[in-house]
């Protein structure tokens, strides 16, 4: 599935890590980090727990800032534009780069108000029900929620709402999603139910995927990148990138042993 | 037949159920002559009327009062409300975990301790004398409010600053990667999350507020005739109505004293009973 | 699908000025108030301070000590006050401690099941919120008569003591006095007590207990040996806490002390506090016995201050545990 749907005209890199190292405070979180992210496509970061996949996933729409002692080296560019750049707003940044989290977390607000919070942030002045519904269909949850969008939010079940998330996620009409683990907590057909959304979705969207799941990651994925933890000489962990290539060849004839070991399920 | 030892811990046991039983015991006491006492005074003039010299042997109520009460709560709530939340929000969202707020915290429970006859002086100081660094507006329901929202003010800090915490951080999370800034995140997701928590804790503050007496008659006096100023006398309120007339000899009056803690003491039993309710809904 | 698609724009646009400088200053703003609280405990300080400073040059530290309090000849001093302040506040902590503790045990024990130790709970924060007022109304009404019989017990016994003791010619307790007063704060203070010591309780290690009942000792063995001393620094705690409130509770010792100008060693007799002196004298004096009420205030608002911050901090550290 994943080598015919991808567009053979030469992609254009959305973001750019060119030996990115991630600290905080003296703790050192990843080491060297230099990865092109291609345009709607789906990426996957894949690795065992520790190995900074989700910290990485978080310097892309600058969510580590909130992090006390946060601090990164070398370079993230998105189109171009280096992100960590003091002209770059990371408000602004989240509002193209949005994001999907491991736990579904709407607001406690009705259906509606979840999706129209983001539009209505940077003063949306479209037809905003008009939006909601578009949204909601985008994110296949359209058919279950339209009789009920004044309902709360929290009283969906878990996969519907992780889809809410995305629909919220996409009503902003951002450049990339980035998705920690979105399926973690959910049931295996809810699973699947947003496996097949991020097919739909990658038509419009960049996706960046992170999942513990290797069996999703070789089913939904374009490209896969595969983090592993070594030890320092101190006896800190620090993570590193060991593979990165199409989905089929890092399943099917990975270069590295780890990642032999690791996509057979030998370890983590 | 029983060692020592058994003995002992039936005799200790026994000691422990008559500490509770008499908490019980006060509580009962207090209550039902509240209630008694004050019930059967209960009738619509208690809310139209004014309150009665002494030498007047029947009737009267405490409209004024009761009016007084609720303006210079109101105030309080004002002031204390917007005063409380914005330093809360500042503990909880932005100074977690720093040394600042852990002082602010400090200083937050050291201000509950302050007595409030004292808090009356300080109310006294800023308002109330005509001398010295003091707005000079001599005995009023505005210098009341201060001294009441100073009382106020701890308890809307550290209430407000919980309910704010016990908001998931997935949701700031969430907020904030769809691109909101800090001020939409708390004005738009947190904050009206806590508002129901919050509103508990402010109508707990209002229930004490209401009821008390020291540092009310250090700044608004008493009187018996409807209240037509914010910033002059008289502002009579309940609590210092209870104050005058349960000392003074009128029988009547003292049967209006009995009244006005019935409604004080209503007022903190309702306030606890919603709080309560409203705590194990959310469990 | 009329499907919305991906802003193609990759430029990150710059928000405005206005968004920016909102979001700093909203922060700023929120500092402002936290740190709010600490000045305005130094303003109540100040302000207290600054309308002492007559009474202070007058009297000095003196003061304190001195027991003529005289509006006719402007001569004052604190001592019966300061006396019946610390008397008051120390009777209510002797009889408010081991009942208080008591039901911090019936609550932190399993005698009863939680549904009953519910109601205690609630008939704890009902005694710890009915208004200061309304104790005072209800010890006019009860308690000076009932302790008008216990005093006259206590003096019929235990008279020989000077703490017992009435006048030469008084052979009955009048009524209002110190005793009523330290009755009525124990039963203030008797909420504090218990919520916090039953907090300090709860938290000890469940191991300790089964540690002590695993080698055969009774539960009263426990409690005693093991639960009590590893709850001290909280029980301690919450006994400064009421402490604290006790020194400044006005009305309900106003209504029942009994208002008396002189310090007396029997607890049978009318006494008076700095608060009810405060309450009592506050809105018709001017002049230098305004300025001496204000220097009992600043000498009250200090003693509170201290036992309060000490309070707080063997409360910390016992939560921190």
């Amino acid at each position: 599935m994943s080598s015919d749907t991808k567009s053979s005209s030469p992609t254009e890199t959305v973001l750019k890590t060119e030996n990115a190292s991630v600290y905080y405070g003296n703790f050192r979180a990843l080491q060297g980090i230099s990865l092109d992210i291609p345009k709607q496509q789906i990426t996957a970061l894949i690795g065992p727990s520790g190995c900074g996949k989700s910290t990485l996933l978080r310097c892309y729409n600058r969510l580590n800032d909130l992090v006390k002692g946060f601090r990164v080296e070398g370079k993230i560019s998105y189109h171009g534009q280096d992100l960590y750049a003091p002209e770059i707003d990371p408000v602004e940044l989240r509002r193209r780069i949005g994001m999907v989290f491991q736990k579904p977390n709407p607001f406690p607000k009705s259906i509606y108000d979840n999706i129209a919070f983001g539009p209505r942030l940077v003063g949306y002045k479209g037809d905003m029900d008009d939006l909601v519904e578009r949204s909601l269909k985008q994110s296949a949850l359209w058919d279950e929620v339209k009789d009920k969008l004044k309902q709360n939010g929290a009283a969906l079940s878990g996969g519907q709402q992780q889809r809410l998330c995305i629909a919220r996620a996409i009503a902003v009409q951002p450049d990339v999603i980035l998705m920690d683990e979105p399926c973690s907590a959910l049931d295996p057909i809810s699973t699947l139910r947003i496996e097949d959304l991020l097919q739909e979705l990658k038509q419009h969207y960049t996706i960046i995927i992170v999942t513990h799941n290797m069996q999703q990651a070789s089913r939904v994925s374009d490209m896969t990148a595969f983090f592993n933890v070594e030890m320092t000489e101190k006896g800190g962990r620090v993570g590193h990138l060991v593979e990165y290539s199409e989905t089929q060849r890092i399943f099917q004839s990975p270069t590295e042993k780890s990642t032999q070991e690791y996509v057979s399920g030998r370890f983590g | 037949m029983s060692s020592p030892r058994t003995l002992f811990a039936i005799g200790m046991t026994g000691l422990t159920f008559l500490a509770a039983a008499i908490a019980l015991l006060i509580l009962v006491a207090i209550l039902s002559y509240v209630v008694i006492n004050g019930g059967s005074r209960v009738s619509l003039d208690l809310f139209t009327q004014l309150p009665p010299v002494a030498v007047i042997k029947t009737g009267g109520g405490f409209g004024n009062a009761l009016i007084g009460t609720l303006m210079t709560v109101m105030i309080a709530v004002l002031l204390s409300v917007p005063f409380g939340i914005l330093a809360a929000i500042y503990l909880s969202e932005f100074g977690r975990e720093t040394l600042f707020s852990s002082i602010v915290d400090f200083l937050t429970n050291v201000l509950s301790g302050v007595p409030s006859i004292v808090v009356g002086v300080f109310a006294y100081g800023v308002i109330v004398t005509k001398t010295g660094f003091s707005l000079k507006l001599g005995f009023s329901a505005i210098a009341g409010g201060v001294a009441l929202a100073v009382l106020m003010l701890p308890i809307v800090v550290r209430t407000a600053a919980e309910a704010l915490e016990s908001v998931p951080n997935d949701v700031r999370q969430a907020a904030i990667g769809l691109g909101a800034t800090q001020f939409q995140t708390v004005f738009r997701i947190v904050l009206p999350a806590a508002i129901p928590s919050i509103t508990t804790g402010v109508m707990l503050a209002v229930a004490r507020a209401a009821g008390e007496t020291a540092p009310l008659i250090l700044t608004t006096l008493f009187g018996y005739s409807w209240i037509n100023s914010l910033i002059a006398p008289p502002t009579p309120t309940l609590s210092v109505l209870v104050f005058n007339f349960a000392t003074g000899p009128s029988r009547n009056q003292q049967q209006l004293a009995w009244a006005a803690s019935l409604i004080l003491v209503a007022l903190v039993l309702i306030t606890s009973l919603l709080s309560r309710l409203a705590i194990r809904r959310k469990v | 699908m009329s499907a919305a698609t991906g802003n193609p724009s990759s430029a990150i646009s710059q928000r405005s000025a206005t968004s920016k400088t909102l979001d700093t200053g909203f922060i700023l703003l929120t500092r402002i108030f936290a740190a709010g609280v600490g000045i305005l405990l130094l303003w109540i300080a100040i302000i207290v301070g600054i309308q002492a400073i007559p009474a202070i040059q007058t009297f000095g530290l003196g003061f304190i000590t001195s027991s003529t309090w005289n509006p006719v000849k402007d001569i004052y001093g604190a001592w019966p006050h300061v006396y019946g302040t610390l008397v008051s506040a120390s009777i209510a902590l002797l009889l408010a401690l081991p009942v208080g503790v008591g039901v911090a045990l019936f609550l932190s024990e399993d005698f009863l099941p939680a549904r009953i130790q519910n109601i205690l709970v609630f008939v704890l924060e009902l005694l710890a919120a009915i208004p200061s007022v309304v104790y005072g109304f209800w010890g006019i009404v009860v308690l000076i008569p009932t302790m008008r019989y216990v005093g006259g017990l206590l003096n019929r016994t235990l008279g020989w003591l000077p703490l017992f003791a009435l006048p030469p010619g008084q052979t009955e307790v009048t009524g209002p006095g110190m005793h009523v007063a330290g009755v009525v704060l124990a039963i203030m203070i008797l909420p504090i007590i218990a919520a916090i010591s039953r907090d300090a309780l709860i938290s000890v290690a469940p191991e300790l207990r089964q540690a002590a009942l695993g080698l055969g000792a009774t539960r009263w063995e426990t409690i005693l040996k093991i639960m009590l001393p590893a709850a001290s620094s909280g029980i301690v705690g919450g006994t400064m806490l009421a402490l604290g409130r006790a020194l400044g509770e006005t009305m309900a010792v106003t209504m029942v002390i009994g208002n008396a100008k002189a310090a007396s060693t029997s607890v049978l007799l009318p006494a008076s506090t700095i608060a009810s002196l405060l309450a009592n004298e506050f809105a018709e004096a001017d002049g230098l016995q305004l300025s001496s009420l204000m220097y009992t205030a600043l000498i009250l608002f200090g003693l509170t201050l201290l036992v309060n911050v000490l309070a707080e901090v063997i409360v910390r550290r016992f939560r921190q545990i």
